[in-house]
Order: structure tokens, then C-alpha cells, then sequence
């Protein structure tokens, strides 16, 4: 066979790793053809949503449905009394505790689910919802973690025992009736040491508020329980269907094969739609109680007071080093507020999530972390917002400390950074709280980083603008914003990653074809990372298929093989390597099928691009597309019919991407505005599948991280109500208030992933907040500050001005 | 519950007409009784954009409009800006661009876009920044979806250049 195209063109035309694919989703989501939950109409489906306690801490002493069940198209209302004869009025929770499905007897946060109204559509369960009348009883309300470790008020009367005393949790000993858990890494003993006789110590307590992922579409689901064939169907917003379909059929009791669960488009998830809400258990409920299609959707409201809460931690630091700035140990202890009930979504060993990561990107040879987990009157949840578990908290706290620390040196934090960062010829690294991170070029990325934005030239113009204050010149200060981050993503391996007891692995299933087009099936699910996109170019590379042959389907849990689903960035580091790993399996078998039809031994072929050839005969060669056809029309000796392969990959590690950005802004001290000049963000994700989505991954998590340090929170009074429920007082950026974003990148590629990708899902979410934060914090350090916490609304940061005296 | 009210719309060309509770959102009349899916529900409180239609050649954020505020209206929605066959140039430029992830806020953000350039057809960034600030995206950040109206624009503008 001759051959017309060039090796390039045929390298193209394959449209793999490495090159800016559009996405294959985009066609139906930009002519409104997206198939979001709420998208989903069924027969006779009815609707259903919750009765919410306007109390934070209150007895139940009466519901009465009664004048409910009389407004016209109201079906039923369930209440926790309904759902106990099945043992459903409680749940277990991801963290290892339980979670009332609806109020049993008392109700432990503002917003909480006290009774589920199913009707015609959604304004009669609106009308039914009114006509609810809950009797409450007031009890006092806890909303701050400290005093709650010291309360008379018990919370959870159910972890108490009729003695008084308080029974091990999930996670050991607690201290207290309101004390969840204790957890430790690193040495305690050791580090006190080398903190009491160093030669500076730096200390700083922070507060790392509470926020909300908050999607643009929230959660929601349609339960629908075939009762003829035995069959519940279930589609939901779900970041890990096959992990939904599990928990449905334990607590349900329904047989796991009798349960579909159907992850369809989602509008967003980061870290929103990880967890198990009442709002499934309640549809489904009512599905197989009224016989139909149930749905519920939460409105705003609803999902911002009541699912997946992120952050909340309290964190007390001390760090130390010699004169010259090299950093000899470290101290961290958090207190950490979990609501009411602990909902953490965590892998089961750690309840903290990868908050022992907090030593960062420095190599710092003693550590010690200790971390309370707290009962209050809030909302549950604890997830992980667009980040890997609880690493944006680490994070911070350790891009604080450097700069906390700068400060005690009088000494530049970029240079402190810069001799304090592991070394390239140190990895695999062992961190001093029990990590092995896998590889990293710092200096490398930190230099480029600084040389592009001119770092020296930043500097002076900000001590001239410092001049130019304090004569009067200006009333706009300069800050120069440094945060260097190293990510811990892709849980994980199984001999310490588990949820609910399930090894943390994923999964790609591959059939080709007889024509040479493929379908591959993955346990994970896309919210907007463009999976059918990237994951075929993997497989393209891979097999030497067009991507553009390739579909790629999630989501649907009778046919997707099991996995773990999309969050903590762990679909490309996790499936993308089962889907890898699962394409050489293809290419194992076609490469005896080739070397068949060239009749040469299998050693003599090899893969080129799109092709085997025979080695050193390269005009002797059969396309993939050929073999794929020959499995399917020829009886080959010793070798069976078609082209399949599924790969179950448990990664042997973590990835550890990691990356340097720099913010600068203007801050006009008399109005507190913050005005973004310049933000580069140079990652290094090992790997580069698609520049194009990576791109477009770090301008939205620069766009979340510049939402949660300037403004973003989920904040209470004192009597539990919620002060920022609605996106009034939520703070989502607009188009006006966001700044174009200069991306850069380094290749460091992964050493154990079989192409070397780590994920970047959630690295600028990650680096970006303290970025912005340092930027806000430095403007102000020549006039004395140190430290001042999140978020940096306009009047917090007028009011930094004003107790620095600024105002004149 | 009230009594109903006799409604007639133009919705994407096509004549719609029915009983309708007063209180029935316009968003819920698209999605729920006409089956018109394009337009989303993101909020409670008429900040994000999602459900953004055209009446009566304005952009309307049809959450926070009654049917029977609507009533002989001439609505357009993402379905009726382009199809398979007839593509809006916005359609091809967010897609080109990069200007989606989840898709979820695509219909209003091209629905106000369209509308954007047609009172604008030479909209500078500020402008386009402004103009679509009614909008939410939770993904992109912006910059790309700036991006691929930028490139919509320069497009619409060289075709109807071509076309003088
Ligand atoms: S749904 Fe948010 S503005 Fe209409
Ligand atoms: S693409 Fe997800 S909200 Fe805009």
C-alpha cells in the first residue's frame, strides 16, 4: 500500500494529547440541547421540596400536615415519622457519622429539612410547604466552634450516652459532647523542640471563612421506582454516580442491580454535588410511596444554606528558621467547625482531607499538625470547593506563614520562598507530614514566574508608590500578591484512599468497532472539564484512532464500568490513566492481529502513530483501522474476535501539581476597592492533554479563588440565620469585576502516571486565593500590618486602612 | 389558586396560546409548558442571568417576569437564535473560543449576547464586560466567553461588509 500522507498529517489528523481539540460538548450545550436534571420530564412525574426550619437549634414538639394534605395538588407529606418504620429517617454520612434525612425531634441548623411536601408541580408543593405548621422549640444557638467546645448545650443528644459519657466517634476519642474528632500528623514532640529553641518563631492565627461551591445549576434529582419491573432509576446532579448508586442501596435495602443511576449534563459541581443530600432519599421515598416519578430541585436558597458548605477552618500557626530564613519546623492547629452534623467528604482516613499537605512546597524537616473537629448550629457538609480535599486550606495557611514569617525577617517572600523550596534533586520527596510528593521543579517555575512580571522592577515601583502616599501624591497603595502552591490531587491508592469503604481507583471500559470508530466508557463524570473532549485525545495518542472517532460516555451506571467519580481533580491523574492503560490493552491485542496479517512474528511490528509496521520495513504496515476490522472478519489462530478492554487503575500515588502566580493591584484606601492590574499564573500539570481547557480551568479557578478571597462567604448572626443565602449577598464575580489572566505553564511530568498528567482542575483555585489575599495583605505591610482575614470586601479593606491610621 | 388567564405569546416564530395561573413565572411557562428547555433556572433573586430571554427585542430575565406580564409578547430564546443548519455566529465563536465548560449559563450568556451586539455591533471589552454583566458564568471566568463575542462581532461585521 502506498502512502499519500506525511507522518505529521497523520499525527494531526488523529487530533491527540497535546493539541487544542474543540470540545465535542460544546454543539448542544450553545443551542440549548443540554440535558440538565431539571431537563427531565417523565409521565405523571410529580414534585417535591422541603419544609425548612427558619430555628438553627430548636425542639420539635409538633408538625401538622393536615391542613396541607387539603391544598389542591398536594400528594403527601413525609415527615421523619414516615420514613422511620423503613429506617430512613437518618443517614450515614461520607465522614462517618450520621445525618437526620428530616427533623427527629429537633433540628441543628437554619435551613434544615423538617418535612417533604409532594405535589402536582412546583407551585402546589410551594402552597402545601405554607400550609405546613411546625411547632419549634427554641434551644440556644452555637454558631462559633470554641465556645461550643466549652458549652453546657449539647448538640447531638444521639452521641451521648445515658451515662453521660461520650462514646469514641468514627475518627477515636472525643473530648467533649460538641468534639467531633482529633486528628494528628507529624512529630509533636520534636517540633515543640526545635520551636522552642529557634532562632526566630513566627506566629499567626487566621480565620479561613466559611463558603459555598455554589454551581449555576444546584442540586436536584428525579427518583423514579418502576414498581412492575422492580427498578429504581435515579438521575441526579451526582459527582460520583456509581458511588450514589452504592449508598442508595444500602440504606434502601433496594438490590444494587436494581438501582440505574444516571448522572446527566451538570452545570457545575466543585465539590457541590459530591455529597448524599436528603433531597435523594426524601424523592426517592415518595417515589416508591406514590408510585411516580418524583423530582426535587433546590432553589438558591435551599443550596446555599443547606448542601456543601466549604472551609470553615480556624488555624493557629508557628513557624520557624535560622536569621537567614531557612525554615526549621512548623505548627499548625485548626479548629474546625462541621455544623451539625459531620458530613465531611473525605476519604475515610482523613478526616481533615489532605490537610497535612500544609507544609507546602518547602522543605521543611519538622511538622506537626493537629486538627479539631467541631460541632456547631450550621449547616453539614465540608466539602472540598474546586480543590482537592481540604488542600486550599493548607495552602493558604502555609502562603500566609511564608509571608507572616517575610515579615519577621524583614526579609523579600520571594526569596524567602525561594531558599526554602525542595530542591528538584530532592524528589520523590518525603514531607515531614507523611506525603511522598512525586516530582517538581520549583525554582524553575518560580524564576520564570518572577522574571516575566519584572518581580525586581514590581518592587521598586511599589516603594516609589509608598513614597508617593506619604506625600500626599496618591491615595491608591500597590500590592504585590506571591503565592507558590504545590497540590496534592488524584485519590487515590487504595491502601489508604477509601470512601464508605470503597478503594478509591476508577475505571475505562474501550470497544472498538469493526469500522475503526470506538466508544469508551469511564467511572468518572464531567461538570464542564470537557471530558468527551480530552479523554478521547488520550485514547487517540493511545490507539491511533481519530479522537474525532472516539465517543465517550460517563454517567450512566448500568453501563459505565464502577469508579469514583469527578472531584479532588482525580479524573485525569485516576481514569485518565485507566483510560491510558485500557488503550495499550487495545493496542497489545491489535499488535498480534497486525503482526498476523503481516505474517511476521508480533516483535517484529511496531505501533507508529496510526499504524503497525514492520520494523525496518516501514511500507509494510496495517493501519489500526484495518486491525480493527480483521478482529472482527477473520478467525485468527489463538486469538479471540473483537477488539475490547477495561483497565481498573489504582494509582501507586498522589500527583503533586504545583505552580507560582503573581497578583498585582491598586488599592484606593478611601473606598477599600481593589483593582487588579496583572495576574499571571504559571502551572505546572505535568502532561498537557488540551491547552485549550487547561486554559480555560485556570481562568475560572482564578475567577473562584478572586471570588472567596475578595468577598465570597457564608456567614451567620449570632442566633444561626444565615446572612448571605441568596446571590444578593453571595458574592459571585461578574464579567465587570473580573481581570484577564496571563497563564503560563512548566512540564514536569508525573513519574508513576502512565502519561505523565497530574490534573489542573483546581490548582488555580488553590494557589489563587492566597495569591489574592498576599496582594491585599502586602499593600499594607510597609504601614504595619501583618495579617487580616478573608474575604477582602471593600469595607474590610477600607477598615485595614482606617486602623492603620490611613485615613488621616 | 387564582384564576386562570387566557395567554398568547410569539415564541421562536410559533403562536402559543393557553390558561395560565397569574403568578405563573415566564421561565417555568418556556420550560414546563412549552417544553423550551434552553433557558435556565439559576437563582431566586434575578442576579444571574440564566434564564435570559428577548421580548420584544429586549433581553429579559424571564424568572422575574410573569406570563401574564409577558401576554402578546414576541419572545425569542437560545433554541430560536440557531440551529444544526443555521448556526448563530455567537453559537460558533463560544465554541471556537472556549467560551463554555458546563454549558449551564451558555443559552443566557449567547441569548444577551446576540442582543448586546445588535445595539452594539462594535463593542469594545469594556463594553462587552458591562453589557453581559447580568450574566453569571461560574466556570470560564469570563475571559474567553469576552473572547468569543469579540470574535462574533468581527465576523457579523465582515459578513455584512461582504454583503454591502
Ligand atoms: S434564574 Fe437567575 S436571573 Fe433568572
Ligand atoms: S459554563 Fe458553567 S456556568 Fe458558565
Amino acid at each position: 500500500m502506498k502512502d499519500e500522507v506525511t507522518r505529521e498529517e497523520r499525527l494531526d489528523n488523529l487530533k491527540g494529547m497535546g493539541c487544542s481539540r474543540k470540545r465535542v460538548e460544546d454543539a448542544r450545550f450553545t443551542q440549548g440541547k443540554g440535558n440538565y436534571v431539571d431537563d427531565i420530564k417523565l409521565d405523571g412525574m410529580l414534585f417535591g421540596d422541603f419544609v425548612r426550619t427558619p430555628y438553627a437549634h430548636a425542639r420539635i414538639k409538633n408538625i401538622d400536615t393536615s391542613a396541607a394534605m387539603q391544598v389542591p395538588g398536594v400528594l403527601a407529606v413525609l415527615t421523619a415519622a414516615d420514613l422511620e418504620p423503613l429506617g430512613l429517617h437518618w443517614m450515614p454520612t461520607l465522614a462517618g457519622d450520621k445525618q437526620m434525612v428530616l427533623a427527629d425531634g429537633k433540628v441543628l441548623f437554619q435551613g434544615q429539612e423538617v418535612a417533604f411536601v409532594v405535589a402536582e408541580d412546583r407551585y402546589a408543593a410551594a402552597d402545601g410547604i405554607e400550609a405546613v405548621e411546625v411547632d419549634y422549640e427554641d434551644l440556644p444557638v452555637i454558631v462559633d466552634p470554641f465556645e461550643s467546645l466549652q458549652s453546657d448545650v449539647v448538640l447531638r443528644e444521639d452521641l451521648v450516652a445515658e451515662d453521660g459519657s461520650i462514646p469514641d466517634g468514627a475518627h477515636g476519642p472525643r473530648t467533649h459532647p460538641n468534639h467531633i474528632f482529633t486528628w494528628e500528623a507529624g512529630d509533636k514532640q520534636t517540633t515543640e523542640e526545635v520551636l522552642a529553641n529557634a532562632e526566630i518563631v513566627a506566629e499567626e492565627s487566621m480565620y479561613y471563612h466559611r463558603t459555598h461551591p455554589c454551581p449555576l445549576e444546584t442540586c436536584g434529582c428525579v427518583a423514579s421506582m418502576d414498581k412492575v419491573n422492580g427498578k429504581l432509576t435515579l438521575w441526579g446532579t451526582f459527582q460520583a454516580p456509581h458511588a450514589i448508586r452504592t449508598v442508595v442501596s444500602l440504606i434502601s435495602g433496594i438490590e444494587e442491580h436494581n438501582i440505574r443511576v444516571i448522572s446527566p449534563d451538570i452545570g457545575g459541581g466543585f465539590g457541590n454535588k459530591v455529597g448524599a443530600y436528603p433531597g435523594y432519599v426524601c424523592s426517592v421515598v415518595a417515589s416508591i410511596v406514590t408510585g411516580k416519578p418524583v423530582k426535587w430541585i433546590e432553589d438558591r436558597m435551599d443550596n446555599l444554606i443547606s448542601t456543601a458548605f466549604a472551609r470553615d477552618y480556624w488555624m493557629k500557626g508557628r513557624i520557624s528558621a535560622t536569621k537567614e530564613g531557612k525554615i526549621t519546623g512548623l505548627h499548625c492547629h485548626v479548629t474546625a467547625d462541621h455544623g451539625g452534623f459531620d458530613a465531611c467528604a473525605d476519604p475515610t482516613k482523613f478526616p481533615a482531607g489532605f490537610m497535612n499537605i500544609c507544609t507546602g512546597s518547602y522543605d521543611i524537616p519538622t511538622a506537626y499538625l493537629e486538627v479539631d473537629g467541631v460541632y456547631t448550629n450550621k449547616a453539614p457538609g465540608g466539602v472540598s470547593y474546586r480543590c482537592s480535599f481540604r488542600v486550599t486550606e493548607a495552602v493558604y495557611f502555609i502562603e500566609r506563614m511564608i509571608e507572616v514569617l517575610a515579615i519577621k525577617l524583614n526579609m523579600d517572600a520571594a526569596e524567602l520562598r525561594r531558599v526554602n523550596f525542595i530542591r528538584k534533586e530532592q524528589f520523590p520527596y518525603k514531607a515531614a507530614l507523611g506525603w511522598e510528593y512525586d516530582s517538581g521543579d520549583y525554582h524553575t517555575a518560580w524564576d520564570k514566574a518572577l522574571k516575566t512580571v519584572d518581580y525586581d522592577g514590581l518592587r521598586a515601583e511599589q516603594a516609589q508608590r509608598i513614597e508617593d502616599f506619604k506625600a500626599g501624591k496618591t491615595r491608591k497603595l500597590m500590592g504585590i500578591g506571591l503565592s507558590f502552591f504545590t497540590e496534592i490531587v488524584g485519590a487515590g491508592p487504595v491502601k489508604n484512599c477509601d470512601i464508605l469503604g470503597l478503594g478509591m481507583f476508577d475505571s475505562c471500559e474501550i470497544r472498538i468497532h469493526p469500522t475503526g470508530s470506538a466508544i469508551a466508557r469511564l467511572g468518572t463524570i464531567s461538570q464542564g472539564q470537557g471530558h468527551a473532549t480530552t479523554f478521547a485525545q488520550i485514547l487517540a495518542s493511545e490507539i491511533g484512532l481519530p479522537a474525532d472517532s472516539i465517543t465517550i460516555e460517563e454517567g450512566d451506571t448500568d453501563t459505565a464500568p464502577y469508579g469514583l467519580g469527578t472531584y479532588g481533580s482525580r479524573s485525569t491523574p485516576v481514569a485518565g490513566a485507566a483510560t491510558a492503560m485500557a488503550g495499550r490493552k487495545i493496542r497489545a491485542k491489535a499488535q498480534m492481529i497486525a503482526a498476523y496479517l503481516l505474517e511476521v512474528h508480533d516483535n517484529d511490528v511496531e505501533f507508529d502513530v496510526d499504524r503497525f509496521v514492520v520494523k525496518g520495513a516501514p511500507e509494510r504496515f496495517k493501519t489500526m483501522k484495518e486491525v480493527a476490522f480483521a478482529a472482527y472478519n477473520q478467525a485468527i489462530p489463538g486469538i479471540e474476535p473483537g477488539l475490547e478492554a477495561v483497565s481498573y487503575y489504582d494509582p501507586p500515588n498522589m500527583t503533586y501539581p504545583f505552580g507560582a502566580y503573581v497578583c498585582v493591584m491598586d488599592i484606593d484606601v478611601d473606598t477599600g476597592v481593589p483593582d487588579i492590574r496583572r495576574f499571571y499564573a504559571l502551572d505546572d500539570c505535568g502532561t498537557r492533554i488540551n491547552p485549550m481547557i487547561i486554559e480555560g480551568q485556570v481562568h475560572g479557578g482564578l475567577t473562584e479563588a478572586l471570588a472567596v478571597a475578595l468577598g465570597q462567604e457564608i456567614a451567620y448572626d449570632d442566633m444561626g440565620n444565615v446572612k448571605t443565602g441568596t446571590l444578593m449577598d453571595f458574592f459571585l464575580p461578574t464579567a465587570w469585576e473580573v481581570p484577564n489572566y496571563e497563564t503560563d505553564y512548566t512540564v514536569t511530568p508525573s513519574p508513576h502516571h502512565p502519561i505523565g498528567a497530574k490534573g489542573v482542575g483546581e490548582s488555580p483555585h488553590v494557589g489563587g486565593v492566597p495569591c489574592f489575599s498576599n496582594a491585599v495583605q502586602d499593600a499594607f505591610r510597609a504601614f504595619g500590618n501583618t495579617h487580616t482575614n478573608m474575604p477582602h470586601d471593600h469595607w474590610r479593606i477600607w477598615k485595614t486602612a482606617n486602623e492603620l491610621g490611613l485615613h488621616g | 389558586m387564582s384564576k386562570k388567564m387566557h395567554i398568547k405569546l410569539k415564541v421562536n416564530g410559533k403562536d402559543e396560546e393557553f390558561l395560565a395561573e397569574p403568578r405563573e413565572l415566564l421561565i417555568y411557562t418556556l420550560r414546563e409548558r412549552l417544553n423550551i428547555t434552553g433557558p435556565h433556572i439559576g437563582c431566586d433573586t434575578s442576579h444571574c442571568g440564566a434564564c435570559t430571554v428577548t421580548i420584544n427585542g429586549k433581553s429579559v430575565k424571564s424568572c422575574t417576569m410573569f406570563v401574564a406580564q409577558a401576554d402578546g409578547g414576541d419572545i425569542t430564546t437560545i433554541e430560536g437564535i440557531g440551529g444544526p443548519d443555521d448556526l448563530h455566529p455567537l453559537q460558533e465563536a463560544f465554541k471556537e473560543h472556549h467560551g463554555l465548560q458546563c454549558g449551564f449559563c451558555t443559552p443566557g450568556m449567547i441569548t444577551r449576547a446576540a442582543k448586546l451586539l445588535e445595539e452594539n455591533p462594535n463593542p469594545t471589552e469594556e463594553e462587552i464586560r458591562f453589557g453581559m454583566a447580568g450574566n453569571i458564568c461560574r466556570c470560564t471566568g469570563y475571559q474567553n466567553i469576552v473572547k468569543s463575542i469579540q470574535a462574533a462581532a468581527a465576523e457579523m461585521n465582515a459578513a455584512k461588509e461582504a454583503a454591502e
